[in-house]
């Protein structure tokens, strides 16, 4: 006890600052135990008294979960160590992904004074961003400058992807990176040897620590380049695994000469329009060609020229031509509504086979064998139906329901046989008639009824006028969720009538569009409908 | 067989005295029974004790060669009652299991046991779950322990500690005739540490050699006269017993200097935050020696008012460490006082929250404003005016919370998506959930289910619902809690009561969410324990006259038709279906290396796999609402028109199928593709596949060459 004398009230034991405290903040099952293991075995093996707990149960399952160390050089005696991190008392804070190293610092685990974070810049999706029926992304760049603030060293960086890059499991990158950030007192020499003691996977192991080490200590560009870059909404999300190669650029449009003449036509009408509506012009217009043919494209290319002489009229020149550019976008997305022919010609295209192996990293030798997935209606057999044919058939229930009973059935589909395939095949060859089809009809009507009410609202409110346009995000889907898309629509272009007129239109208009987007069933909107009518039918009465 | 196999680190358990031990708390655990002549073992698994549970079954045969017998117990219950071996053979025996909610679940055995007391050394380790990471309702043993009179240890959280706790806890029984509890807190079942070992001891009487000689004394049974002469050795032989064990053998430490104004009275279990706050404040020093004089409470009940009285002599206040509520140690150390007529200043709930778990910082606002409060002078500077760290940044808004929910490619994940589009069709139910993995269905993207009332109680707890009504009451029960106590208390209670309930049985082959130990029902063969005794014979056996076995619960559209038919079927009585699926976590462990030796061995391997077709998808997630699958997620479209992140399967998808069934069962989008990768195809395979193959090639050349398209498609 007589040890004791040797701490004096004014002077706390200066062994305290010896103490490594670090704190792994995952997401279950991402291996957040291995690391803490290598971390336990390394410092054991170079001269530390270590302690580490975790706390496990349930959260193992996919929840967020925690692990903590504490290392101290080895005298004769035990130190006391704590078995939980405290606010504001953390050396080391590993984040196994983007929101986690959100919550450390949220916890107050990540302080200026002392604490290295060490995050990766992935993102696991939680599922409330998910099931948001619009945008629902956490916002990784607010996480990103709060550890700008908070922490004393920032190391963010997606070590995820090298971990797959090397074929092995983001514990590994996040042991480089705690290596590369020379936090701890020991050679990466010291590291490598703990992995190759823990035996298993070593190879990959030490290839994705290899990158991840070098990464952190700054040797290689690659990912610390992320550290300078604005993330993608939502930060990294899982690559998209579409093959990319080097003479194949995605946009670019292919097709016998002839036909490419047309296209040049095409392009060098899109080249005329005023920069930022060609920008965007210029990928409906291969959107729409891609999805019809050269006709299609030039169609959309002369609406747009009409679109763009009203908002002149309207003085758009001074606003970009705002209006003409967002309706260059949202008319392609309409223009290219989602049909079985769509679909079936998605399905059957050249070189998707080719990235579904691609994807599904399909070595030499293994096949692919590959089933689709689709449950047709009486709906859509009756939507390819020539317009005359469509309507008599509708017009009779008993029919309708008679032609549900045989197509209203899951279909699975091996398209990589050639009977299946040629099934499919037909049917996106019926492009070459869809501007006769019934859905298509539709779809027309429905696209000049909503333009016109734009451009009804052009001239005497610009900035209605494009909010106008945004609500066509609304539609998307198939089936019901496509009857569900169309259903908020209409609500969202009566809400934005009653509100027309008003300086705060345009505002509302957004407004009800976000709040159609926050759930399925459209509750938020029912919601700020009733506040419009609040107001508007106060105001008239 | 469990989750995590602990074969390598039991091999330590052999270790002999001098030798050093590392590694986990638990482990330290078994291998002190070993070392105290254990004589038989058993419980039932659950964090944070089920990796306890789990090393004692990789221990069986360490532990057969010792003369002691395992028994994986069906429930709390069935373990405490196995402790009456040590009513009246000498043996030693020990238990564990999670509390509080086991220890409910056992407290009837525990409080016959404590009643008629032990001759041999009767150890139950609970595993405390509270605080961070627990997943139960947030209460203390303590009470148990009361109840029963049933002493409690509470040793400090290190294995030196936690090993010679499990010595006395044996010896503290023998020497009292009582049951002992040891309490493990959850960090301290994961910590790692060393300790050094001593000999493994064979068991002086085995339980076999019991049989030979039975032995019996009718004082010993809860029945009157005894049960009266129970209480009153309770007061008057055992706890004096205990009190001079504690005492005569130092079970409480006290630590720091002799003389001092102020101390620390804590439990043990408190020990590492309390001197990591002092440590803090400048009056500890690494290896605890600390300015500030403290009695930790190793035994936590009985309290031993002679220890606590002397601690507090020649003191103005003494702080009292307790952690949870109520504060049944502070108001027993009050009450002492208050007795002595002591005049000493006590703190205690007040400067500590009365709820809640003492983390690092509560610890150390607490003692600090202790110390101001009574001894100021002690604090140096920077604690008296610290410079606490800044505003940390509001990212609530930002970060999503991240509760714990269904595995990638869990089996239970369609059960619920089909019962969410059953409720689409006939409107809401009531609905009662159960414990284990099931009940991540209250939480999105399901979000159903409105109670859990206990293991195996779901269909139970919708008893007053039996009578029926417009809409059936549906209930959950997963096969761990049909086994601990669903048969008999669930299903029973539906068929003897004529229930008109509709109860949903899922069935993943294990008890899945204490860690994948096997159970009655699980259809691996199991060298030590009778399995694949199948759900649906036991429901018929109790008399359910309307059983469905579902075998493949991925079929969501089969699922929905089958609950649609429980809930408008018009047969009398309980309807119960089996939905059966092996965990997807236990079953990827089981068959990934089987399936990798036998792609190496050139035999014919077909592994499903799921993608999306980003162009197709709309972006508008009706999918997610119906899964929460981890590897069905988001991603950016390539296509710079579109607003919405698009569906994506990542490379962590095991082809489970949830994602085509169900945008096949609620007609979603036929965005979703399965792509079979066949590894080592016959000859007969890969030519059918290769003309196929050319005249698709030549079909989709043809058409290429007809029009304009983009290059790639995705």
């Amino acid at each position: 006890m007589k040890d004791a004398a040797i701490v004096s009230p004014e002077m706390p034991d200066v062994r305290l600052d010896q103490i490594v405290k670090l704190a792994i903040m995952a997401v279950g099952g991402q291996g957040g135990g291995v690391l803490t293991d290598w971390i336990v075995d390394l410092a054991e093996g170079n001269g530390y008294a270590v302690q580490a707990t975790s706390v496990a149960g349930v959260a193992q399952r996919t929840g967020a979960t925690i692990y903590y160390v504490e290392m101290l050089p080895q005298s004769g005696r035990l130190p006391v160590l704590a078995l939980a991190p405290a606010e504001g008392d953390v050396d080391i804070l590993i984040a196994a992904e983007m929101m986690e190293a959100g919550r450390a610092i949220m916890r107050g685990f990540v302080t200026p004074d002392r604490t290295t974070l060490i995050a990766s810049s992935h993102r696991a999706l939680a599922i409330s961003e998910k099931i948001a029926p619009g945008m629902g992304l956490a916002d990784s760049d607010a996480v990103r400058k709060a550890a700008g603030e908070s922490a004393r060293r920032v190391i963010i960086f997606d070590m995820e992807t090298i971990a797959r890059e090397a074929g092995s499991v983001i514990s590994a990158s996040l042991f480089g990176a705690l290596a590369g950030s020379g936090t701890l007192p020991f050679p990466s020499e010291a590291y490598r040897e703990t992995i190759r003691a823990s035996g298993r996977g070593v190879g990959a192991s030490l290839k994705a620590f290899d990158m991840a080490l070098a990464a952190a200590a700054g040797e290689d560009a690659m990912p610390v380049g992320n550290l300078e870059d604005a993330p993608a909404p939502g930060g990294i999300l899982p690559l998209s695994a579409t093959p990319v190669d080097a003479e194949h650029e995605p946009g670019r449009i292919v097709g016998p000469d002839r036909l490419l003449r047309d296209w040049q036509a095409l392009i060098a009408r899109v080249a005329a329009l005023p920069g930022h509506v060609a920008a965007i012009a210029d990928l409906g217009l291969r959107k729409l060609v891609d999805y019809q043919d050269a006709a299609y494209g030039a169609a959309y290319l002369d609406r747009i020229d009409g679109l763009l002489r009203q908002d002149r009229a309207a003085g758009g020149a001074a606003k970009e031509f705002a209006f003409t550019a967002t309706a260059a976008k949202y008319l392609a997305n309409a223009m290219a509504y989602d049909d079985i022919l769509r679909v079936a010609d998605l399905k059957t295209r050249q070189g998707r086979h080719a990235r579904i192996s691609d994807e599904m990293r399909a070595t030499e030798g293994t096949l692919v064998q590959v089933t689709e997935y689709f449950h047709p209606g009486a709906a859509e057999a009756i939507s390819i139906m020539p317009r005359r044919l469509g309507l008599w058939v509708e017009g009779r229930a008993g029919l309708v329901r008679g032609l549900d009973r045989i197509v209203n059935r899951g279909q699975r589909l091996r398209t990589d046989r050639l009977a299946t395939f040629l099934a499919l095949y037909a049917i996106a060859g019926l492009r070459r008639w869809r501007r006769g089809l019934l859905r298509h009809d539709r779809e027309m009507a429905h696209i000049d009824g909503w333009l016109d009410v734009a451009l009804g609202r052009l001239p005497s409110d610009y900035r209605h006028a494009v909010e106008t346009l945004k609500v066509r995000r609304l539609i998307k889907g198939y089936s019901d969720t496509h009857a569900r898309g169309l259903s908020k629509f209409q609500r969202v272009m009566a809400g934005a009538e009653l509100v027309t007129g008003r300086d705060d239109a345009a505002d509302w208009t957004a407004r009800l569009v976000a709040a159609a987007l926050a759930d399925p069933k459209g509750a938020a909107l029912d919601g700020a409908l009733q506040t419009i009518r609040s107001f508007t039918t106060a105001g008239s009465a | 067989m469990a989750e995590r196999s602990f074969k390598k680190e039991v091999e330590q358990l052999r270790i002999g005295a001098g030798d050093i031990f590392r590694g986990e708390g638990i482990l330290a655990i078994t291998k002190a029974l070993l070392e105290n002549g254990v004589g038989y073992v058993g419980g039932y698994q659950g964090a944070p004790i089920s990796h306890l549970m789990d090393v004692l079954a990789d221990a069986e045969e360490l532990m057969a060669e010792l003369g002691i017998r395992f028994e994986a117990n069906a429930s709390e219950a069935a373990a405490a009652a196995m402790l009456a071996a040590s009513v009246h053979y000498p043996i030693r025996g020990a238990v564990t299991f999670k509390s509080t909610v086991g220890t409910n679940v056992a407290s009837d055995a525990l409080a016959n046991l404590a009643s008629g007391g032990v001759t041999g050394g009767a150890l139950i380790i609970v595993g405390e779950d509270y605080g961070e990471g627990s997943s139960i309702m947030q209460e203390r043993s303590h009470a148990f322990a009361m109840k029963s009179q049933i002493w409690l240890l509470d040793p400090r959280p290190n294995l030196p500690s936690i090993t010679d706790a499990v010595r006395h806890g044996f010896a503290l029984s023998e020497a009292s005739n009582t049951p002992v509890m040891l309490q493990v807190r959850i960090r301290c079942c994961h910590v790692h540490g060393a300790f050094t070992a001593r000999d493994n001891q064979r068991p002086p009487l085995t339980v076999r050699d019991a049989l030979s000689n039975p032995r019996r004394d009718t004082n010993r049974i809860v029945l009157p006269p005894a049960s009266f002469r129970h209480e009153q050795e309770k007061i008057h032989t055992r706890w004096p017993a205990a009190v001079d064990y504690i005492t005569t053998h130092g079970l409480n430490e006290v630590f720091g200097p002799d003389e001092a104004r102020v101390g620390i009275v804590l439990q043990g279990g408190m020990y590492n935050a309390v001197i990591r706050a002092l440590q803090r404040l400048g009056l500890a020093d690494v290896y605890g020696d600390t300015d500030v004089p403290l009695y930790c409470l190793n035994v936590t009940y009985p309290l031993v008012d002679a220890e606590f009285l002397a601690f507090c002599g020649g003191k103005d206040a003494v702080l009292i460490v307790e952690e949870g509520q109520p504060d049944y140690i502070e108001q027993a150390l009050r009450a002492v006082l208050n007795k002595a007529g002591h005049g000493i200043k006590v703190s205690g709930k007040g400067v500590l929250p009365m709820a809640g778990e003492y983390t690092g910082q509560v610890m150390l606002d607490g003692i600090e404003s202790f110390l101001r409060q009574y001894a100021d002078d002690m604090l140096a500077d920077r604690a008296r005016a610290p410079n606490r760290p800044g505003p940390v940044p509001d990212l609530t808004r930002v970060v999503p919370g991240r509760p714990p929910g269904f595995c990638t490619g869990c089996p239970e994940r369609p059960i619920f998506a089909a019962m969410k589009l059953v409720e689409e069709e006939l409107g809401p139910h009531q609905i009662s959930a159960d414990i284990g993995c099931h009940l991540f269905s209250i939480m999105p993207p399901f979000e159903l289910g409105g109670t859990t009332m206990g293991y195996g109680l779901g269909p139970a707890s919708n008893a007053a619902f039996d009578g029926g009504g417009e809409r059936r009451p549906i209930s959950i029960m997963g096969d761990g809690g049909f086994w601990h106590n669903g048969l008999s208390s669930s299903i029973g209670n539906a068929v003897f009561n004529k229930s008109d309930g509709v109860t949903i049985i899922v069935d993943n082959y294990y008890s899945a969410a204490t860690g994948g130990q096997d159970i009655l029902s699980s259809r691996a063969g199991n060298p030590t324990k009778q399995t694949q005794n199948p759900i649906s014979r036991a429901l018929k056996g109790v008399g359910v006259g309307w059983v469905r076995q579902v075998d493949r619960t991925y079929d969501v559209s089969r699922m929905r038709k089958v609950l649609k038919e429980a809930l408008t079927t018009d047969h009398a009585g309980p309807k119960v279906i089996v939905a059966s699926s092996e965990c997807m976590l236990n079953r990827e462990r089981r068959e990934k290396p089987l399936l990798a030796q036998a792609i190496k061995d050139g035999r014919r391997v077909a592994r499903p796999k799921f993608g999306v077709d980003e162009e197709i998808c709309t972006g508008d997630h009706a999918c997610m609402r119906l899964s929460g699958c981890p590897s069905l997620t988001l991603k950016m479209p390539d296509d710079a028109l579109r607003d919405d992140p698009v569906a994506h399967i990542d490379q962590t998808c095991v082809g489970c199928g949830n994602c085509g069934e169900v945008a096949d069962a609620a007609v979603l989008c036929p965005s979703f593709y399965q792509a079979d990768l066949v590894h080592n195809p016959s000859r007969f395979e890969i030519g059918n596949a290769r003309w196929q193959r050319r005249a698709i090639d030549w079909l989709q050349n043809r058409r290429a060459g007809k029009r304009l398209a983009r290059e790639t498609v995705r």
